[in-house]
């Protein structure tokens, strides 16, 4: 039987790890809800599990999505991870053809070289040696990268780098220990028979030029197991715990479980699957327009693991969702914060126990009744039945060359509507809701759901893309809601309004909730093109900015607002277009205290293109989509 | 004694120090951008707290200038500003190049624009007007809505531009208030059967004779003052402008029907200082206007030595200020080149 002692500490490790992530996998398993249960049996069995394997592979080890936005720190990360698989998986072939026995314990695998020393001499075992050092010299050049990196982050194409705790750096020191001790030690054993190929081979032999190889080999093997036993205890604890959740979480992913509203199981896998890249750092512009760098994603993640207090971090953020869109690991960085923003809320008191390792949930009793919130004085009035809704907004109401411009468009069309906020209207709710107060925006929504069942409409359309977000998704209504650039560019496209085309430049802005909060990235683009020049912007769809004056910011002072609006402006004003152009009242206002530039909403320069028509009320019998909303 | 003194700015504060360097010998060039002498007063009507003619102080400022001593270059505006050794050289758009020994800056203020404030529709609706607006409808006798109308109710609204955070512009200007004041009186002269609201967050009333005036306003004409912000006007049916205010005396919110709506735009540093600023080296403080060297003693002083500043370039003055502040700065130029042997 070959053992030796230096492997005992290797062995506690894995067998630990072993045993730590499948306990943990069944506490996980067992505080799914009902439905989620059943989503990832279904998936088990399903097409969930071949596209969790394809993506594991292009995600997890080759870091496919972290290549696309740096390449080096793309290839950082997929050498250690793609290069650590290929390790283990032809060492366990190799400890298997050319071992004493068929399946190995783990650890021949791990120590082939040490239990092999004469092995490697003859032509396949000498090709398959070079194979074993290509590998590791991928490693190695992987590891050098993370080295630089942490001291000179620049390196690897970042302005930040993710701050440790001292878990972490213990960890991190063994991790780095161990692919040098590998090294060395099978150099050593190779100088001392004479084996090992190009780096292991050349290194040996003249390190046994002037040391005693086969003495010196023995404590870096000794080193090599101790800081893979370290690495593997101390995983649970520290951001390293991402390598075997980021699998959970792409499994639970394919098989269709969401983030919901509340925390649980999918919220923290997501949040043990942070592998602290650091790019939404990079991403953020409260980070390279306001100089803040404590309240990124990354460091929401972080705090949550570690059970810190989280609230300055979880409100000190636009919602811009810049970050959901570059996390490689595709964690929904939104609805974990909002999440953290209800904390309130929460049903359990989550604490972590023996030193981390587990967490615990303790349900908490309700705080005392907070005061309710009374909306009765809100007078319902009875709306006319109508077709479509217009329903400007309380943003739009402060804008009001906006909601001048859609009454134009809507009278231009000949449609027959209502402009049911007119003469003031109840807010929509979201601003309550980004603040974490469901209950009362609740109240609000309530209320305006049965004015807009009362009118019989079939189309809601809205100025404000926040007012657009949450009537999509937060209200339950039978009838379809259009951001007014979506239900400009259907008029446009049905022929109920002509426009002029206007000899103007303009660049669009991508408002946050209409861009990556909604989805809505054509449409506002397509009605400038038939209006005017389009030009094109560094800032386009998902990576847009935002104008800095997001609503669900309470923390930041005015000037750091103006800061961030003055350089989104600067940044999309680049080729001085004539017309900076939006489609959110909220933007166009932001962006209007910072700059002399003429900013527009979408609708502005529509109403100013609008070729003026008699008035006269259509039957919607001829139009085509319009007349297929009403059938919806 | 041949001293020359360059006087950038033609308004209030510009032909008075023009006019008192030239009394002290100085050999004067006063630099105005636009085609005749007289900034903002011109425009103006009547003046408070006495309602004086404005066209009293303009004929005074200009007899002020009409010297032997002043060299006036009307449509002119400065492109460079240069000091080496003792001397200025300054170059402007009209290819003038001169040398002076001390440079006064009279550059004044521009009023907020009001545009700026969307929720208020200037510019959207027809009869949401500014201060200046209203004082050139004084001016020409005619005060009337945009289709001819005599306006039956008529607000003002406080601190456009001033005093608020999202305008980037916190201080007071001052003056609007007691405008507001005046301007209420002479609508409820002009047109005796009209209802006049001010909406005001807190009555600055800080001057001779602006106390009794406010009293007066109550007292001999009725102007019904309102505490409380307006934060959005509409348009109803009729073209009628509705106003959305709270009241925070009576603790609840107002919405009221107007004819006419006067926003008081407040004052900001001149977008000409502004560039002067940014060619000179000269100090600007938070609020953009020019920093004096001392808050006290030294409000006519710049952080270079040999040019200074007259009136609403370094904060908000109203007339009788601004003339006594650039009599000051004629003494700090005066000073200075004895100082200096020149
Ligand atoms: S949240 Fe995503 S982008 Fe940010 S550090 Fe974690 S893995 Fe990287
Ligand atoms: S949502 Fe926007 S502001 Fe918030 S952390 Fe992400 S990038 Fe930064
Ligand atoms: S003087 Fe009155 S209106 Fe003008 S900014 Fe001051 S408080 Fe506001």
């Amino acid at each position: 039987m070959q053992f030796d002692p230096f492997v005992i500490p290797f062995n506690i490790g894995l067998y630990f790890i072993l045993i730590y992530v499948i306990t943990r996998s069944v506490i996980w398993f067992r505080d799914l809800s009902k439905p989620d249960k059943l989503r990832l049996q279904r998936g088990f069995f399903g097409i969930a599990f071949g596209m969790s394997l394809k993506e594991i592979f292009m995600e997890s080890l080759i870091h496919r999505k972290i290549l696309k936005t740096n390449l080096r720190l793309g290839y950082m990360h997929m050498s250690l991870a793609f290069g650590w698989f290929l390790l283990i998986l032809f060492g366990t072939i190799e400890a298997d053809i050319f071992g004493a026995r068929h399946l190995n314990a783990p650890y021949k695998a791990i120590f082939f070289r040490f239990f092999n020393p004469e092995h490697g001499k003859t032509g396949f075992e000498a090709a398959y040696g070079f194979l074993m050092d290509l590998i590791l010299a991928f490693i190695l050049s992987g590891l050098l990268l993370a080295v630089l990196k942490r001291f000179y982050s620049k390196i690897v194409g970042m302005k930040k780098t993710t701050r440790l705790k001292l878990t972490d750096k213990i960890a991190l020191t063994s991790l780095w220990l161990i692919f040098p001790s590998r090294l060395l030690a099978e150099s050593f054993t190779s100088g001392a028979y004479g084996t090992g190929s190009f780096l292991t081979g050349t290194l040996g032999t003249w390190l046994a030029t002037f040391l005693p190889a086969r003495q010196m080999a023995y404590p870096f093997w000794w080193l090599y197991s101790l800081s893979l036993g370290t690495f593997f205890i101390l995983l649970p604890i520290t951001r390293y715990m991402h390598i075997p959740t980021e699998l959970f979480l792409i499994f639970m992913r394919n098989s269709g479980i969401k983030t919901g509203d509340k925390a649980g199981t999918y919220s923290e896998v997501q949040t043990y699957s942070c592998s602290s890249c650091g790019i939404c750092i990079d991403a953020c512009q409260l980070n390279f327009s306001a100089g803040i760098t404590n309240i990124q994603s990354a460091y929401l993640m972080k705090a949550i693991r570690n059970n810190d207090d989280v609230t300055d971090i979880a409100y000190n953020c636009l919602m811009c969702g810049r970050c959901d869109q570059k996390c490689p690991v595709g964690i929904e960085l939104s609805p974990i914060r909002m999440i953290q923003r209800r904390g309130g809320e929460a049903e359990n008191d989550i604490r972590n126990i023996y030193k981390g390792y587990f967490r615990s949930r303790q349900s908490v009793n309700p705080e005392n009744e907070i005061i309710q919130a009374n909306y009765n004085f809100l007078k319902e009035e009875e709306p006319g039945k109508t077709d479509i809704i217009y329903f400007a907004g309380c943003m739009t109401h402060l804008t009001p060359a906006i909601k001048k411009s859609m009454v134009k468009i809507l009278d231009a069309s000949g449609l027959k509507y209502n402009f049911i906020d007119e003469h003031g209207g109840v807010c929509c709710g979201r601003p309550l809701m980004l603040s974490g107060q469901d209950k009362e925006a609740r109240e609000l929504i309530n209320f305006n759901s049965r004015m807009i069942w009362k009118s019989g409409a079939h189309t809601l359309v809205t100025s404000c893309p926040i007012c657009y977000k949450v009537f999509k998704e937060s209200y339950y209504l039978d009838v379809k809601v259009l951001h007014h650039t979506q239900f400009i560019k259907m008029l446009i496209d049905d022929g109920l309004v002509k426009m002029n085309f206007l000899h103007k430049k303009v660049v669009y802005h991508s408002p946050c909730d209409l861009g990556r909060g909604s989805g809505v990235y054509c449409e506002p683009k397509e009605v400038i093109s038939h209006l005017a020049r389009l030009e094109k912007s560094s800032f386009e769809d998902e990576n847009s900015l935002c104008c800095g004056g997001s609503l669900a910011n309470m923390k930041l002072s005015s000037s750091i607002k103006k800061k961030i609006a003055l350089d989104a402006v600067n940044a999309l004003t680049k080729n001085n277009p004539d017309i900076l152009a939006t489609a959110c009242p909220l933007c166009k206002k932001t962006f209007s205290s910072v700059t002399e530039i003429k900013i527009a909403d979408i609708a502005e320069i529509a109403a100013e293109a609008l070729i003026a028509k008699p008035l006269k009320i259509y039957s919607s019998s001829h139009l085509t989509s319009i007349k297929e909303l009403a059938n919806i | 004694m041949n001293r020359d003194v360059i006087v950038i700015g033609g308004g209030t504060a510009g032909m008075e120090a023009a006019g008192q360097l030239a009394k002290a010998e100085c050999k004067v060039t006063l630099i105005e951008k636009e085609e005749e002498a007289g900034g903002h007063v011109r425009n103006w009507c009547h003046l408070f707290p006495d309602r004086r003619n404005s066209a009293d102080v303009v004929k005074y400022l200009s007899d002020l200038i009409n010297q032997k001593n002043i060299t006036f270059l009307k449509g002119t505006s400065v492109e460079s500003i240069n000091k080496s050794k003792k001397k200025f050289h300054i170059k402007t758009n009209r290819g003038h190049e001169m040398l002076s020994d001390a440079v006064v800056i009279a550059t004044g203020f521009d009023l907020f624009k009001s545009e700026k404030k969307e929720e208020y529709g200037y510019g959207i609706y027809n009869n949401v007007i500014t201060s200046a607006d209203l004082e050139a409808m004084f001016r020409s006798g005619d005060l009337r809505k945009q289709n001819g109308e005599i306006p039956g109710r008529i607000g003002f609204v406080h601190c456009v531009g001033s005093r608020d955070e999202k305008s980037g512009n916190l201080y007071c200007s001052k003056l609007c208030c007691v405008t507001a004041v005046k301007q209420a009186i002479e609508i409820r002269e002009h047109l005796p059967e009209s209802k006049v609201f001010c909406f005001y967050m807190d009555m600055r009333m800080g001057g001779a004779h602006y106390e009794e005036l406010y009293m007066q306003s109550q007292e001999k004409y009725a102007v019904n003052f309102i505490r409380g912000k307006v934060s959005e006007v509409g348009e109803s049916i009729n073209n009628g402008l509705i106003v959305k205010v709270e009241d925070t005396l009576a603790g609840r919110p107002l919405k009221m029907e107007l004819d006419m709506l006067v926003l008081m735009a407040g004052m900001e540093m001149a977008e000409g200082g502004r560039k002067i600023a940014g060619m000179s080296g000269l100090n600007t403080g938070e609020n953009r206007f020019f920093a004096a060297a001392d808050n006290h003693f030294g409000s006519n002083i710049s952080n270079i030595k040999g040019i200074f500043y007259a009136g609403t370039c370094t904060a908000p003055m109203n007339i009788t200020e601004t003339i006594s502040h650039a009599r000051a700065s004629v003494t700090e130029v005066m000073d200075y080149l004895k100082e200096s042997n020149i």
